[in-house]
């Protein structure tokens, strides 16, 4: 007991004195538990672009030092490693997270030391925090373009909303009956269901999602399933006879990696929404994938969130550079504006509500587990506040000018500086 | 009176010394304090550490003194976590959103604040209503009153049932654990008013304490959270010291022969489930504060199970043995998945203890189960040399009667 | 988007003109191609129309074909020239161009001076209807039903003429059947002909189709509507009594839409209202700070009101007024009242056929959990049942049979043969394993229940995480064969998948297997004896130790055997034992410990409990998951020896 409390003490006073002579990005993202799989996929990203940061001479001077912690897919346990991560190793950044209940938790901790935070999935919104820039895609730059192409290019009438049961599908389809609404589908034509996690037994749910089609109208599922569950989903969809053509599913959850453990016959024609996919065509995409795999080996895939680190860590880089120093406060006002090509072609700037404008991506998954890009929209601006909940609606962010995330523009004053956790 | 008891009880003034002492000299090296070699997150893991103690010692009452082995009392923890959280919540939003309603031309209606304050807790979920169960949330009394009485009366009602129709031994665990999977199934879904899988968070973050940094509240909780443990260590080894302890002692090893004796077996059982469900959510209280979130996963079964393990290996049967293996586990736990255990290269194969740890825990417990049923514990009878009188071979557990131990020698 | 498309268009066709004139006598396709040059490039359900017309109006015999092509991803753009080609792929990253109009080939070119025109399936769609006019009268049956399968997606007014125009020649008798079929569908919506509309809705009466309901439900829909009067030339659904059929406030809503009475002020109005009157700290006298009521404020605005400075606030008493004076309805949409009423009467009727197959679906679903639970809960009812040890190790049994399967496909690609070899290697698998912890941990522990369960919980952390450590957390796919992909289809509302029919046959052979070998061997005889009284049976020359390693691992095994059938159903992860265990003790609890039969009747009525609480409720399956459980614990208060109690000396302690 006393030989850890020692132990620990020596290596904070050791970490002490050689903070300066490098510079520290801490990685918090599980290693174990049932988040590991996908977020050792981009611990492993955030290594590749430190060493390849390294080969080129590292940042003002110094090399980059990773710091990887394990929060074990336990949410509790991301505030306690972020502390440690921010107050003992005394990290100048963190790139870190997957859940949206791992992100909240960790946000008081962030904002209390003023951390900087660097979080590259796509999430339901309604959140712009002072320490934390989002580099995955808001839902207006995933969820409602998908829903304009269910309603444009397939002419869907009838939406199936399938989703797990927690804050991101609850939030996105709380948005996205609001926009169906908006757009004229009346309410009994949105069916919203809700699964646990792991969910197996589809039957009666594909059951009933085919018999909405009775009053002769186009259904569409739109799909925030999340990982294990999609299989059994897919496989009853695929015994029910049910293909792309007759009901649609986008799925905002379902990327490469996903389907990499998947036999994805049953899958063809489906959709999924992102703002990457490993078959984009670009030199940059080429050279990133070549890496990756040289890394990690042929097999691997590339998927949407790397894309985000990847943009994430480069607009750090360019940050610190123009502000001269790590430092919390002088790095976030350097990021402002910051620009950096994508790995889809264009560029991707960073707003001042510390979300990135990106390109919005439709793919139909093929034989071989990848996507056929088959709509691509230009630069879409993330909006922390979505304007399609009356609530949400009067509420801007702008940290660089109001100073101030959660901003009311009907009673012109600023909600509150800290987050809603 | 008050001196027998310690004289009945010398691990009990011990236990308090080295309880004592060991938060004194944690305080005197916190970063709150000046002396800064522990830094806060260790203050708040040493914290939380001392919270699962008080919840071990609940869980030795229950099994080990009264073979009970309840499956459950990580549910009650939650509860108790969730009870104290939706004050701290709502009452940390409902400064938020009266002072961005401070400038608005027209003062707030008390309707207004609350619609604000449900837009803010239960936007995350996309709701905005706030849900009857959060009828008292704005009353930190009423609350804290509910700390004790929704998991008193929930294990009330639910050792009344199980006690009455006579399920005991596995039966009883299995049903324990039933119970705790509907209460965490339950709390996953959004349906239920706390915010399903996301939970409460932000609770570190007293109301009105905005001022006080982390470092100092966190301390402020260590001893808390001691004196909860001291107060809990006395409770139970008052509990078990006296008659009533040989009672449930006598339950434990023979049931139906206590019954015969003309005990209510029955109302003993209660009151033992329901005390130590009130510890375990007293415990839970002061556990979230410093975690700072509470979600339906802190409370699946398995959470149950890792508790029942703790209390194995520090030794059943023995309060400071519950403590010590709940400290043990959790602290080499803590050590282990978090990444400063040394890699152990083998040439073909590097054994990283992030993915080996789990494995050497389930092992090493099926290890203390069968070679040591005394658990850590026993170590302090050799110690001591206070070795039992070895009476009719191997001890066969807790639940186990005089006369099947007897047919098992052979 | 729309019209940048459009101008593009336009300034292709201009540009088009001028230097492509030579274009049109040699290669007529390309020139229509490149005429439309953006409507193909970048296709939109919403452009697509005019693109598929103007190469319809061009009249060339090769359209059609390309048409085809195009729908199937097969038509490729040379980036230099922006040309059109169909494409081979020569599989070393380049293609051979093939001229659309001559079939002249040209290349190898590299993938990246190439670009793939690749229509979405919204714009497949459409191609897909345009084509129907070629393929019904094609000569091949399987282009023919594409074309019907193109209908059935997109129907148009054009579709009926072809229709009726190729049923007659049809000699396929399936696809007479679905022409004939189709053509009266299309009747319902399509024809001008009253009568004819009526028979065609009355020939559906009792169909259980999904697309005839489709047909008859858009004839019935119904608007809304509030007037002064009751209007004649209206074809009214029902008439609404506000309060009654309608919620007062949805009934003065209609009303202010329809222009009948004027809007009630809502809350933020009237605090827009309030707040646009502040004078000096005060509205209308009234000191602002006091305005943190409801009844201050609806006070104050009255006082505004009076003065004429807000509009009147709509009181109750005018709302009745409103309400009383005004008619409410539901208008058909559909004018013509003789359908309607046909089309109301034969849904009905099909209603009431649906509801009732409906119900039928639920309890085949309900049947098919059940046997799930049954496959997963019936090693349990012998390690546990029978024998009495808590095994919380057997979840990751089941896992383990998974993942053998797993592995066993890795090696033998054939599925068939896989799953064949996989079942019995699994039980091999498992039932070694199981002999080996019944060896080495149970029993030492036969006197100590409670700590067995806590041993065995260890060793079920232990083998999870080992499976984590092989296999990754990435659920593995585990493939079932050709021949159990798809649904047994009894009608258009019941149907069940193969793979679970699969399922319940082998619960069934498991259960005649076990009762066979528990009641009628040699063996089953031993076992029952050394569960009743393991001494008695040893002073009978049974060896006990040997009869509980083979029970044990009987058990084992017949995890494995489920973990196979599991996976092939749904995934493979380490997890997958842990989702099963606590519904598989609560099984063999409920159904009655010490019981095969007992298993069988706790995993029924779990499977139909689960299901029927999910149809109550079908918008949450978590909620049926856990009403379930609290139900049996409330279930074993009341039978705490579960469905089938053991009665005297068998039934032990």
């Amino acid at each position: 007991m006393m030989k850890t409390l020692l132990s620990a003490a020596a290596a904070s006073a050791l970490i002490a004195g050689a903070a300066q002579a490098e510079i520290k990005v801490g990685i918090l993202h599980s290693l174990s538990g049932t988040m590991a799989i996908s977020e050792t996929t981009l611990k492993d990203t955030m290594l590749l672009l430190i060493e390849e940061q390294n080969k080129k001479g590292g940042l003002l001077g110094e090399e980059i030092v990773p710091v990887v912690v394990d929060p074990a897919s336990d949410w509790p346990l991301f505030a306690e490693k972020a502390r440690e991560l921010l107050t003992v190793h005394d990290v100048d950044v963190i790139f870190g997270n997957w859940t949206s209940v791992s992100r909240k938790s960790v946000l008081p901790v962030i904002e209390e030391l003023n951390g900087l935070l660097f979080y590259p999935v796509q999430y339901e919104g309604e959140e712009s925090s002072k320490n934390v820039f989002y580099t995955g895609a808001a839902p207006n730059q995933q969820a409602i373009p998908a829903t304009d192409y269910f309603l444009e290019e397939l002419e869907v009438e009838k939406f199936a909303l399938l989703g797990t049961d927690y804050v991101y599908p609850r939030t996105t389809n709380n948005i996205l009956e609001s926009y169906l609404k908006d757009k004229g589908i009346a309410a009994e034509d949105i069916f919203v269901n809700y699964t646990p996690f792991g969910h197996s037994d589809w039957s009666k749910i594909v059951a009933d999602v085919v018999a909405l089609g009775a009053d002769g109208k186009k259904v569409g599922v739109i799909s925030t399933i999340n990982g294990d569950a999609n299989i059994g989903f897919y496989k009853e969809l695929a015994a029910a006879g049910v293909s792309a053509d007759d009901i649609p599913v986008v799925a905002f959850s379902v990327g490469e990696e996903e389907l990499s453990g998947l036999d994805t016959s049953n899958l063809v024609g489906h959709l999924a929404a992102w703002n990457y996919f490993q078959s984009a065509e670009s030199d940059a995409n080429d050279e990133f994938i070549a890496a990756w795999k040289a890394k990690m080996g042929e097999e691997r895939v590339t998927n949407d969130p790397m894309e985000a680190h990847y943009i994430g860590f480069n607009m750090w880089v360019q940050a610190v550079e123009a502000a001269g120093t790590t430092d919390v406060d002088a790095v976030r006002t350097a990021m402002y504006g910051q620009t950096f090509p994508n790995l889809t072609g264009g560029t991707a700037e960073m707003l001042v509500n510390h979300h990135l404008a990106k390109p919005v991506l439709i793919g139909e998954i093929l034989e071989d587990g990848q996507f056929d890009i088959i709509s691509q929209t230009t630069e879409v601006p993330g909006d922390a506040w979505t304007d399609f909940l009356p609530e949400s609606a009067v509420l801007v962010s702008d940290w660089k000018d109001l100073g101030c995330g959660m901003y009311n523009t009907d009673t012109k004053t600023c909600v509150q500086l800290k987050s809603n956790y | 009176m008050e001196r027998s008891f310690f004289a009945r009880n010398p691990s009990a003034l011990i236990f308090i010394a080295c309880l004592a002492g060991f938060t004194l000299l944690i305080t005197v090296l916190a970063e709150g304090f000046g002396a800064d070699v522990i830094s806060t997150s260790m203050v708040k893991t040493l914290g939380k550490t001392l919270c699962l103690c008080l919840i071990a010692i609940a869980m030795d009452l229950v099994w080990g003194y009264c073979g009970i082995l309840s499956l459950g009392h990580f549910a009650f923890f939650g509860l108790g976590g969730y009870m104290l959280g939706m004050w701290l919540m709502f009452e940390r939003t409902k400064e938020i959103v009266v002072s961005s309603m401070a400038n608005a031309p027209l003062p707030p209606t008390a309707q207004e604040i609350r619609d604000g304050i449900g837009t803010q807790i239960f936007g995350v979920v996309g709701g905005s209503e706030i849900p009857g169960i959060w009828l008292f949330a704005d009353s930190l009394f009423a609350q804290l009153a509910l700390v004790v009485l929704v998991p008193g009366l929930l294990a009330l009602v639910f050792g009344w049932l199980a006690f009455r129709s006579r399920v005991t031994g596995v039966y009883l665990s299995i049903l324990t654990q039933a119970m705790t999977l509907a209460l965490a199934l339950y709390l996953f879904q959004n349906d239920s008013g706390l915010r399903g899988n996301n939970g409460l968070s932000g609770l570190q973050n007293l109301p009105g304490a905005d001022a006080i940094p982390q470092s100092t509240m966190s301390i402020w909780f260590l001893w808390a959270s001691a004196a909860a443990l001291a107060l809990g260590y006395l409770l139970a080894a008052w509990i078990v010291g006296g008659k009533f302890g040989s009672v449930i002692r006598g339950i434990r090893d023979d049931e139906a022969r206590v019954r015969f004796l003309g005990y209510n077996v029955e109302g003993y059982k209660l009151f033992i489930f329901t005390v130590t469900a009130v510890i375990a959510a007293i415990a839970g209280a002061l556990y979230y504060p410093q975690a700072g979130i509470i979600n339906p996963a802190e409370i699946a079964p398995i959470a149950s199970i890792y508790l029942a393990v703790w209390v194995a290996i520090g030794g059943r049967g023995r309060i400071y043995g519950a403590v010590i293996g709940a400290a043990f586990v959790s602290l080499v736990s803590t050590w282990f998945t978090g990444g400063q255990a040394p890699d152990i290269p083998l040439g073909f194969y590097t054994i990283k203890w992030v993915d080996w740890w789990l494995i050497l825990l389930g092992l090493s417990f099926v290890a203390v189960t069968l070679f040591a049923p005394k658990g850590i514990g026993g170590l302090f009878d050799l110690i001591e040399g206070r070795i039992a009188p070895n009476r009719h071979g191997a001890d066969l557990g807790p639940d186990m009667s005089a006369l099947r131990e007897k047919e098992a020698s052979e | 988007m729309f019209r940048t498309l459009l101008i593009a268009l336009r300034l292709a066709t201009l540009w088009l003109a001028l230097g492509f004139a030579a274009l049109a006598q040699d290669a007529p396709l390309q020139s229509v191609l490149q005429d439309n040059r953006a409507g193909f490039e970048k296709p939109s359900r919403k452009t697509v129309d005019g693109v598929i017309a103007a190469l319809l109006d061009a009249q060339l015999p090769n359209a059609p074909a390309f048409l085809t092509r195009w729908r199937e991803k097969e038509v490729w753009q040379r980036k230099e020239d922006k040309l059109f080609f169909y494409a081979r792929d020569n599989g070393d990253k380049t293609y051979t161009l093939i001229d659309v109009d001559t079939g002249a080939e040209d290349g190898p070119y590299d993938k990246k001076a190439l670009k793939q025109l690749k229509p979405n399936s919204g714009v497949r769609g459409v191609i897909a209807t345009a084509l129907v006019v070629f393929q019904l009268t094609d000569p091949d049956p399987a282009v023919r039903e594409a074309g019907l399968t193109a209908i059935e997606r997109g129907p148009e007014a054009s579709h009926l003429a072809a229709l009726r125009g190729s049923t007659e020649g049809e000699d396929v008798p399936a696809l007479k059947a679905r022409k004939q079929r189709l053509e009266r569908l299309l009747t319902i919506t399509y024809d001008k002909d009253s009568a004819a509309r009526v028979a065609a809705i009355e020939s559906f009466a009792g169909d259980l189709g999904v697309d005839a309901r489709a047909a008859l439900n858009p004839l019935l829909t119904t608007t809304r509507r509030a007037s002064a009067e009751r209007p004649a030339d209206i074809n009214v659904a029902a008439v609404l009594a506000p309060g009654i059929d309608l919620p007062r406030a949805e009934a003065y809503a209609l009303l202010v839409e329809a222009g009948l009475a004027p809007p009630q002020i809502t809350a933020a109005e009237r605090k827009a209202a309030l707040i646009a009157n502040i004078e000096n700290g005060a509205i209308a006298g009234t000191p602002i700070h006091t305005l943190n009521t409801d009844a201050a404020r609806d006070a104050t605005y009255a006082k505004l009101a009076a003065a004429g400075l807000v509009a009147e606030p709509v009181d109750t008493a005018f709302i009745d007024a409103a309400l009383a004076d005004n008619v409410f309805f539901d208008a058909y949409d559909e004018p013509d009242t003789a359908v309607t009423t046909a089309a109301a009467a034969t849904l009905e009727a099909i209603e009431m056929r649906v509801g009732l197959n409906q119900m039928a679906d639920l309890a085949l679903d309900g049947l098919s959990l059940a046997s799930i639970y049954f496959l997963a809960a019936i090693g349990l009812a012998i390690t546990f049942g029978v024998m009495g040890v808590i095994n919380m190790a057997h979840g990751e049994f089941i896992m383990m049979g998974a993942y053998t399967g797993y592995v066993i496909q890795q090696v033998i690609p054939d599925y068939t043969v896989s799953i064949i070899v996989a079942i019995p290697v699994a039980f091999a698998v498992t039932f070694a394993a199981g002999v080996a912890m019944e060896r080495l941990v149970i029993r030492w522990l036969y006197n100590r229940p409670l700590e067995t369960l806590l041993a065995t919980f260890g060793i079920s952390i232990a083998l999870q995480q080992l499976a984590k450590n092989i296999f990754g957390t990435q659920a593995r796919p585990l493939t079932s064969p050709g021949w159990l992909d798809g649904a047994l289809v009894i009608n258009d509302v019941v149907s069940i998948s193969y793979i679970r029919i699969a399922i319940f046959v082998l619960s069934l052979i498991f259960l005649v297997v076990l009762l066979f070998i528990l009641n009628r061997t040699r063996l089953g005889l031993e076992v029952r004896a050394v569960t009743q009284n393991p001494r008695m049976a040893a002073s009978m020359g049974i060896n006990p130790d040997r009869i509980n390693m083979l029970t044990f691992g009987l058990g084992s095994g017949i995890a494995g055997i489920a973990g196979v059938a599991i996976g092939l159903y749904a995934k493979v992860t380490s997890e997958l034992g842990a989702d099963y265990i606590v519904q598989s003790f609560m099984t063999v609890v409920v159904g009655g410990v010490g019981n095969i039969w007992g298993t069988l009747f706790g995993a029924t009525m779990i499977g139909f409990l689960q299901k029927g609480i999910e149809w109550l409720n079908p918008s949450n399956t978590l909620a049926a998951q856990t009403y379930m459980i609290i139900f049996i614990i409330i279930f074993i208060q009341f039978r705490p020896k579960g469905i089938i109690a053991l009665k005297g000396r068998a039934a032990g302690d």
